[in-house]
């Protein structure tokens, strides 16, 4: 069994409970032991680093250090805080002068960074330590039927320089975790695409043209569901279903289902062991196509 | 491109010396950013190529006050693919970093930065859903390090970017 730090974030605590129960639950079956730490704080995503870049390089930081003093690697469920702390261990690990700085910040809270411990996203984490064999072998639900649109969000990916996660153009990973649960990753225009997600509250207009794009290309494709890993494209992408509706007057009604949430479902878990009333799009149809 | 006026020199160098914007001087103007936005693919409000133009002309005042640099969703696909190795996305930052200075902070911004504040949270947590832990099979939350994080925001100097915010008005 391997032992994480689990960084819970804000967002998926907050509004998102399906999400960290799939999540709970598919690790723990598959042996990963998940710790909750105390003292942890927000990750300090794009909302922060937009206020000050030097602050949210300490407060991800800090956070890194809480785990450090454990002993143990980080493993994410938001792609957002795994961008915000894998971006800030990475680079301060190679920037001697940045992380000087930070830790003369650190210092005020009693903390020291160290570049110990590394910031794992959990794909990377059932890459490395279950693998797509263990994961296959793993499989009891036959969700051969599905045909999915994978979509990763932008910052599992970028910037690659310091994320270090997969190809930024050509990403493998996240489509053979899917296919090996059985189901099958499909094709869609512009799949790399960002959901727009991080506009909402500033300019609500661009972000839903955006998610519009996202949601039309993967029901023109003939997926049955959309599989994110980002709480932030979730919430854009089946919330935005509702606004693209009252927006444009068009009604797509396409699930939009996390990836722990599939592989907790491919794993035997039952429906009612999860959390789908906390969807907005119901994702009965997918359900049914599984059962 | 053209060359900046003599007066309007001085906005690159600072960009340059800000965290996040130390490539600007490097763009050449090719436009692989503006093509790679999806932004721009739906609002003619945002073009990382001319955002650039403008602060190496030097024109300060037009960027932090206007709307532009914060229209980028961060999505890093122009950075990936800027053939001079601009770090597109972390110049918008460095850009809003310096309009934050100035208290020029939209309102949501300002909320990000209470909760971080306050509860160590930028999206603050439902009473709702804290109760209802037990009975979906989840664990208790444990306590956020608010106490750590307000001495980490004050030795950073974040606590007085509010304080700018009150002083431009």
């Amino acid at each position: 069994m391997t032992s994480y730090a689990l960084f819970l974030g804000c967002t998926i605590p907050a509004r998102q409970p399906h999400y960290e129960l799939a999540a709970r639950k598919s690790l723990t079956k598959l042996g990963v032991e998940l710790v909750d730490l105390d003292n942890m704080t927000c990750c300090a995503p794009p909302p922060v680093q937009s206020i000050d870049l030097e602050t949210g390089l300490s407060v991800a930081a800090y956070n890194i250090c809480l785990a450090e003093e454990a002993d143990l690697d980080i493993i994410t469920l938001c792609t957002g805080c795994f961008e915000s702390l894998a971006i800030a261990n990475n680079l301060l690990k190679e920037n001697e002068k940045l992380k000087t700085r930070v830790n003369q910040i650190l210092s005020s809270a009693g903390k020291e960074f160290k570049g110990s411990k590394e910031v794992k996203h959990y794909l990377h984490v059932l890459m490395t330590d279950i693998g797509l064999d263990g994961l296959k072998k793993s499989v009891t639900k036959d969700l051969t039927k599905l045909k999915v649109a994978s979509f990763s969000g932008c910052h599992a990916l970028r910037p690659s320089a310091l994320l270090k996660f997969d190809d930024p153009e050509n990403p493998r990973k996240f489509d053979e975790l899917i296919n090996a649960l059985g189901a099958k990753s499909i094709w869609y225009r512009n799949k790399l695409k960002c959901c727009g997600g991080l506009l909402r509250g500033y300019a609500d207009d661009i972000a839903l043209a955006i998610a519009r794009d996202k949601i039309v290309n993967t029901v023109k494709a003939g997926a049955d569901c959309i599989i994110t890993l980002c709480p932030f494209c979730f919430l854009t992408l089946d919330m935005g279903q509702f606004l693209i509706k009252s927006t444009y007057k068009e009604e797509y009604n396409i699930p939009v289902l996390h990836y722990a949430e599939l592989l907790s479902l491919a794993l035997g878990m039952e429906p009612k062991e999860l959390a789908f009333d906390f969807h907005k799009i119901k994702v009965d149809s997918i359900l049914t196509k599984i059962s | 491109m053209e060359h900046p006026k003599p007066e309007k020199k001085g906005f690159p160098e600072e960009v340059r010396h800000k965290l996040g914007g130390e490539t600007i001087t490097l763009c050449y103007q090719c436009g692989t950013c503006a093509s790679s936005c999806p932004v721009g693919k739906v609002s003619e409000k945002f073009n990382p190529r001319e955002i650039i133009k403008l602060a190496l002309l030097g024109e300060r005042q037009e960027i932090l006050s206007g709307d532009a640099i914060w229209l980028c969703c961060s999505c890093y696909n122009c950075q990936e693919r800027c053939p001079q190795k601009v770090e597109i996305a972390d110049i918008m930052y460095a850009l809003r970093n310096i309009a934050m200075k100035e208290g020029k902070i939209p309102p949501i911004y300002a909320e990000f930065a209470n909760g971080l504040m306050n509860e160590g949270r930028i999206v603050p947590l439902s009473k709702f859903l804290e109760k209802k832990r037990p009975e979906l099979g989840l664990p208790p939350l444990k306590p956020a390090g608010v106490e750590a994080l307000k001495k980490i925001l004050s030795a950073s100097g974040f606590d007085k970017i509010q304080q700018k915010k009150a002083e431009a008005k």
